[in-house]
């Protein structure tokens, strides 16, 4: 399949969502002339003003660090804890409730207990967005290690792997499609999480999208556009980074369905 | 017995036909999820020259499995014991290659990739992986499919690869658990085929330990036969197939051996059958 042909059937269908959705939009708009919903004219013309200026890209700017660096954070600790949860029995027993319970909680209720301890700054945000996306990436690490065929394993036994040998070369990557899988997950988290605590934690240095979002109730095709800027970049690493992955990972091993 | 062993302690270790693999009195039981504990294998011994081609042929559930995954080193005996060499077997290792019921390829690797990694675990240099994976391919007519990925291909070609890993590690022994079970009947013809092939080609002695529960499989293949009763598994008998290789399914002998050995394991199945009925 060509190239292009490939775009038109991947992007075709979400892109004419968009499409439709806008469109419904801007008939809502023409109809209610109200300054609650502006057109979708007004919209972009606020999102390339604030490029223009550079209050939304500097803003996008600063959030996607605090989101990487939360994101990172996640993933090193997440997973360094579920490989110990799934190497030990009794640590698995008695710690994985925990970070059950942590994954259930909703994690912007950790925000006040982190203003408490590191203020209104950004290290609360960046603290909630951690404590939102590690237990995802732990659960995931811990489910996707004892989901490893026990087949698998027994083979690479016989052919005389053991020790550190048996997991790089059988179950790592056995447990990989199921560990990107809380990864993608993962993300999702994070990035909520650290949008509601930048929502509340508004610091007067570091704008960031989420404190454009709370400042912006009295201009409504600014506060659109900063949300527009939300959501794309949300989907764009989801899709274009993680769905991606994920196909190639599940491709190879002959996991997806042909449609 | 502790007394015999002391006896013969003395002799040199290494006789010239000293068996390659021993089961001595192995049992081998398994608790079951109500919490009941079967006894799979029950006092089996038998002995495998070096070399030697023999099939444990026996009804399902006789505990076949069980004794490979201990000859494997997959599984510990409940008691008896199971050697190799006279030096008893504590683990797995590539000195006993084991095919599997399934082909048990690694999926993230392509054919090439799970035969070189088999080569990489026995230590064969980095440079020389490539050229000894597709030799090993190419003797079992898949060198055209170094490159697929095995959810490409049948359970017949999947199994021809996996045959392909397990001789890449030049074994001493290779446990083969039914490994024809799954393939449809033209594939698997074409895998004994290829398997007797290999076996009688090796330049060293290979002994081969392969799990059936199919007369005619196990007429066509082995140097000896081994037969185990119903559930729990224990020896009924033995027999010794002298055809000349390589041998085919209408073979005048392979077909009498076929009939005398299909009679005794249907009895064995009877009593497993009446066992099961509560007679």
């Amino acid at each position: 399949m060509s190239r292009a042909r490939w775009a038109t059937r991947e992007l075709g269908p979400p892109l004419a969502g968009v499409a439709g959705l806008i469109v419904v939009w801007a008939v809502v708009a023409a109809l209610t002339t109200s300054r609650a919903l502006p057109s979708p004219l007004d919209v972009w013309n606020a999102l390339r003003h604030g490029v223009a200026d550079g209050t939304i890209s500097r803003a996008a700017g600063k959030t996607l660090i605090r989101l990487a660096f939360s994101f990172g954070v996640s993933i090193l600790v997440g997973t360094a804890l579920g490989a110990g949860l799934a190497l030990n029995e009794f640590a698995r027993r008695s710690i994985r409730p925990l970070v059950v319970a942590l994954q259930i909680a909703p994690s912007i209720a950790l925000l006040p207990l982190a203003i408490v301890w590191f203020g209104f700054t950004e290290r609360s945000v960046v603290f909630v967005a951690i404590a939102g996306a590690f237990p995802s990436v732990t659960l995931a690490t811990v489910a996707s290690f004892r989901q490893v065929p026990p087949l698998l394993i027994r083979a690479g036994r016989t052919l005389g792997a053991h020790g550190w040998d048996l997991y790089r070369s059988v179950i790592f990557p056995a447990a990989l499609p199921g560990y990107m899988g809380g990864l993608q997950q993962a993300w999702g988290f994070a990035w909520k999480a650290l949008l509601a605590g930048e929502l509340i934690v508004g610091t007067a240095r570091a704008t960031g999208l989420g404190q454009i979002l709370a400042r912006s109730q009295q201009d409504v095709p600014a506060l659109l556009a900063a949300l527009a800027v939300v959501v794309v970049i949300g989907v764009a690493v989801d899709y274009l980074v993680f769905g991606q992955l994920d196909r190639k990972i599940r491709g190879r091993r002959g996991l997806l369905l042909e449609t | 017995m502790a007394e015999i062993a002391s006896d013969l302690s003395h002799l040199p270790a290494a006789r010239p036909r000293s068996p390659k693999l021993s089961v001595r009195n192995l049992v081998k039981t398994r608790a079951t999820a109500a919490g009941a504990t079967i006894t799979a294998v029950d006092r089996v011994s038998f002995d495998v020259a070096v070399g030697e081609f023999i099939c444990l042929l026996g009804p399902s559930g006789c505990g076949k499995t069980s004794i490979l995954n201990v000859l494997a080193g997959l599984d510990r005996p409940t008691s008896g014991e199971a050697l190799i060499d006279g030096r008893p077997i504590t683990g797995p290792g590539p000195d006993r290659a084991v095919l599997f019921q399934e082909p048990a390829l690694f999926p993230w690797l392509s054919v090439l990739g799970n035969v070189e990694l088999a080569l990489r675990l026995v230590g064969v240099p980095e440079v020389e992986r490539r050229g000894r994976a597709m030799a090993w391919l190419e003797n079992v007519s898949m060198g055209r499919f170094a490159s697929a990925q095995p959810h490409e291909l049948s359970e017949g070609m999947r199994q021809r690869a996996a045959l392909a890993r397990a001789l890449a590690c030049e074994p001493d022994v290779l446990l083969a658990d039914e490994p024809f079970g799954a393939l449809d009947a033209q594939a698997r013809e074409l895998l004994q085929e290829e398997l007797q092939r290999v076996w009688t080609e090796r330049e060293a002695p290979m002994t081969l330990v392969f799990v059936t529960h199919n007369v005619r499989e196990a007429a066509l293949l082995a140097d000896r036969i081994v037969v185990m009763s119903a559930a729990p598994g224990r020896l009924v008998e033995e027999q010794r197939m002298h055809a000349p290789r390589p041998r085919h399914l209408d073979d005048a002998l392979v077909s009498r051996v076929v009939s005398d050995i299909h009679e005794s394991l249907m009895q064995e199945v009877d009593k497993g059958v009446a066992r099961e009925m509560g007679d």
